[in-house]
């Protein structure tokens, strides 16, 4: 085996799979396990969701999320379709430039909406930033709403990226 | 009808049909 730009760029895909297993993974985990579960869970118990699990839980959601969306610019550049695909294909009318560039416009939306919108709010619904009793559950409103967006598009997103590399 | 997202149903159906909205572009542009 050759360490040639093939294999550099191998690297940098492992760890855009690695990086994005971890975000989509947590935004599941939230989306899925999480939001559903917290009304069962009994008050005394409920505390431990805002002080102990979510400030770390969106520590590795957002970074894992900015270095996703890193190495997959960094892939798409290395591989040369970096301007093709996010002009969606319409430069070079190739399947894989338009189903890749679909994928990356959602994925740039998705990382968009965890830093400006779910973190920000997030932050006042754990208390880490100050907000007065009424701020806080139109906060929530708005971070659930975007997460809820994100794992909507997390699935036509997945699709466009497996397909990219397989179907065309 | 309320909005699709705040039930975790109408999310994944949401997204499966902005999935075949997507393949349907894909196939589109590269035509």
């Amino acid at each position: 085996m050759e360490f040639g730009m093939e294999y550099w760029t191998f690297i940098v895909r492992w760890l855009h799979v690695l990086s994005g297993v971890m975000w989509i993974g947590l935004l599941w985990y939230f989306n899925f396990v999480q939001t559903p579960t917290v009304p069962t869970i009994p008050d005394e118990l409920k505390p431990a969701i805002p002080k102990h699990i979510m400030p770390v839980a969106l520590f590795w959601f957002r970074w894992a999320a900015l270095s996703t969306l890193v190495w997959g610019l960094v892939l798409a550049w290395m591989n040369g379709y970096l301007g093709d695909a996010l002009a969606i294909g319409l430069t070079s009318g190739a399947a894989r430039d338009a189903s890749i560039g679909f994928g990356m416009w959602m994925g740039v939306i998705m990382a968009f909406n965890v830093w400006f919108i779910i973190w920000p709010n997030q932050q006042k619904v754990i208390g880490l930033v100050e907000a007065s009793d009424e701020e806080k559950p139109k906060a929530a409103r708005t971070a659930a709403l975007a997460s809820r967006t994100n794992t909507m598009l997390s699935i036509p997103m997945m699709y466009s990226m497996v397909s990219a590399q397989n179907l065309y | 009808m309320g909005n699709p997202l705040d039930s975790l149903t109408g999310t994944v159906i949401s997204g499966l049909i902005l999935t075949v909205v997507m393949v349907l572009l894909t196939n589109m542009i590269a035509s």
